[in-house]
């Protein structure tokens, strides 16, 4: 068990000694840390001695205590001054207030409402430059995409219909049960509201006008970006922090030609064929909520369909896919590829590449709404 | 059991699957010496250092601690040995997501309830004795080169003042002079902080300049553990092809004479 250490001021011939006695280790520091301060008040102007007769053990903890209680100038440790230390205890005191000399930690701590002006305009330029190198990528992709297409470079069969298995194939449980799920939950709410006003049969307008315009393609895109472009960039991230892209370019191939646009030309392909698929989900989905609660018969349900819903709401669902499999696809690539070194730092692109692509796809749903509206489709 | 040895492997036994990497392995360690073990590739260096470190279970033997056994403790147990030794891993390990200051100071902090300005002095002072620039302590481990990483691997290993030093490969990846410097430092802190070092390593300059005894491991067992100058001469042909290699030459050649200096400097710039 380790001896209580203990610190206190002798004063003998006119010359202060500071006496310490017992274990100063780590494991005493925090009895020991308030009495070397109260020692270090009590510190005489002028230089003292150090009697260790009685010291136990040092360590590196105790020999900083003990420059605490010394204060600001401390001797020399010579011989003359150090009264019955060890040699090894001396070599470590010496040692440790070399080093202790040159600590000088002064972190300079701005005030809360200046740190606060500088995260904000830090989140403005990093925004903007976020924006800029996506363009750029976008820009990037799209001339090779150009070069592949026109047979100036080679198109990557294998890795394409291995990336159309990934991101689409495995995807269809997923995409058409939720669909299927919401769908059933938009057809309820509309029967619940609509019943009030006698018209449950507009519940079948309701789930196909949604479905065919928006939440298909929508659904279907997030349920994408977090699936796939998050397995984008952690795929290219872990990639980049293994130096593999590196190797790749030094053998003289295109990173992008290799690594993206299979994984572009994939999506491109797939996630209109998904949207397909969850706008069907989606649709049965209502049909059998209104032939369960709403006394439909499958043959009323899908006569009202054919007669009501035009064809164009298919469309303006299906134009947007290839838009968002784009987006999905640049943004997680690109977060890709700038990941740095660490693992932590796949982590954290891989969260920032489904918060952006989930991000724009809204927005850009949002500014189709808009487009379509003002083109009455 | 004599007084001086603070670890003892009896028979250890280690396998993977149906690969046997260590079979009836016998080592001590004595306190106070810097223990070099060297062995060929995939000899089952870094597994031993990780067996008697507590982070692999033997499949076999014993391994006693100051004459404890340490293989069958309670977690708590192997807990309060786990404080007394002190390990750097290859690439220093460090916590990515904290500085290195909080990186050495989180044991403290986990351990220890002490004034938090006397928790970031000590873990100063750990940083400065390993000699790494002041203005590290406030990097992330992403910013710095692979000698800094390594030096701020052993500032924390270093934190609780340990007995026991296991260092895995400590300069592989250092350039010469960094490796020297690294190789000094290691020697200093053992001098001053009455350190035990047990050090895995494939670097001949390492053994000569730095190590009291060395172990060679090879066929699954220490072949011969003791001082360099004796190893040497052991008819073991792997020893024999190692110590009379063309690379042994250069570094039994240039033996420095043991440092009493402060070890000082820095290898490599942070990038």
């Amino acid at each position: 068990m380790a001896q209580k250490a203990t610190v206190s001021w002798i004063r003998t011939n006119g010359r202060a000694t500071l006496a310490m006695a017992g274990d100063w280790t780590l494991a005493n520091a925090q009895d020991l840390a308030p009495a070397v301060a109260g020692a270090a008040a009590m510190r005489p102007g002028d230089p003292c001695l150090i009697d260790a007769h009685r010291l136990t053990a040092l360590d590196t903890t105790g020999a900083l205590l003990l420059l605490r209680a010394l204060g600001d100038t401390p001797p020399s440790f010579s011989a003359a001054d150090v009264q019955g230390m060890n040699p090894a205890n001396m070599a470590l005191l010496r040692l440790v207030s070399a080093r202790h000399g040159q600590l000088a930690p002064a972190r300079p701590v701005h005030a809360s409402f200046v740190r606060l002006l500088e995260r904000i305009g830090g989140g403005i330029v990093n925004a903007w430059h976020q924006a800029r190198e996506l363009l750029g990528f976008v820009g990037m992709m799209l001339a090779t995409l150009g070069k592949v297409l026109s047979g100036h470079r080679r198109l990557r069969l294998t890795a394409t219909v291995f990336h159309m298995e990934q991101t689409g194939l495995d995807a269809v449980p997923i995409v058409t049960l939720l669909s299927f799920l919401v769908g059933a939950v938009v057809a309820f709410l509309g029967a619940t509201v609509l019943r009030d006003f006698g018209a449950e049969v507009f519940t079948v307008e309701l789930v196909s006008y949604s479905f065919l315009r928006e939440f298909g393609v929508l659904l279907t895109a997030i349920l994408i970006a977090g699936r796939s472009g998050s397995a984008f960039t952690a795929q290219i991230g872990s990639m980049k922090s293994r130096e593999e892209l590196d190797a790749i370019q030094a053998l003289g191939l295109d990173p992008i030609e290799l690594l993206v646009i299979p994984r572009l030309l994939a999506l491109l392909v797939m996630l209109p064929a998904l949207t397909f698929l969850g706008m069907l989900a989606g649709l049965v989905g209502g049909g059998l909520v209104g032939v369960l609660a709403l006394d439909f018969t499958p043959a009323m349900f899908i006569g009202r369909l054919h007669e009501m819903t035009e064809l164009r709401h298919f469309w303006v669902g299906m134009a947007k896919a290839p838009v968002f499999a784009f987006l999905i696809a640049a943004v997680g690539c690109l977060e890709g590829f700038k990941v740095e070194g660490s693992a932590e730092s796949v982590g954290r692109h891989t969260t920032a590449s489904v918060v952006q692509s989930i991000f724009l796809v809204i927005v850009f749903d949002a500014a189709f709404a808009i487009f379509f509206m003002e083109l009455q489709v | 059991m004599s007084a001086d040895v603070l670890i003892e492997v009896r028979g250890l036994r280690s396998v993977f699957g149906t690969q046997v990497v260590h079979d009836a392995l016998d080592l001590d360690v004595h306190r106070g010496e810097i223990l070099g073990v060297i062995g060929g590739s995939g000899a089952g260096k870094s597994v031993l250092l990780r067996s008697i470190a507590g982070l692999k279970d033997p499949d076999g033997g014993s391994i006693r601690f100051l004459g404890q056994d340490t293989t069958h403790l309670r977690a708590e147990d192997r807990r309060a040995i786990d404080r007394r030794f002190g390990l750097m891993f290859q690439d220093g390990a460090l916590f990515s997501s904290l500085t290195v200051l909080e990186n050495v100071e989180l044991p403290l902090v986990e351990f220890h309830h002490l004034p938090p300005d006397l928790v970031k002095d000590i873990a100063l002072l750990k940083i400065a004795l390993t000699g790494l620039p002041l203005d590290a302590a406030a990097k992330y481990p992403a910013q710095l080169s692979g000698g800094m990483r390594k030096r701020a691997g052993l500032a924390r290993a270093l934190v609780l003042d340990p007995e026991i030093l296991f260092l895995d490969e400590p300069t592989s990846g250092l350039d010469p002079v960094g490796a020297a410097a690294f190789d000094e430092l290691i020697l200093t802190l053992r001098n001053a902080l009455d350190l035990t070092v047990f050090l895995v390593t494939h670097d001949l300059d390492s053994l000569y300049s730095l190590c009291d005894r060395v172990a060679v491991l090879s066929d699954r067992h220490v072949v011969v553990a003791d001082r360099i100058a004796a190893v040497e001469n052991h008819p073991d042909p792997w020893i024999q092809a190692c110590f009379r290699g063309p690379r042994a030459r250069g570094a039994r050649a240039h033996q420095p004479a043991p440092a009493a200096a402060i070890a000082g400097g820095n290898d490599g710039n942070s990038r």
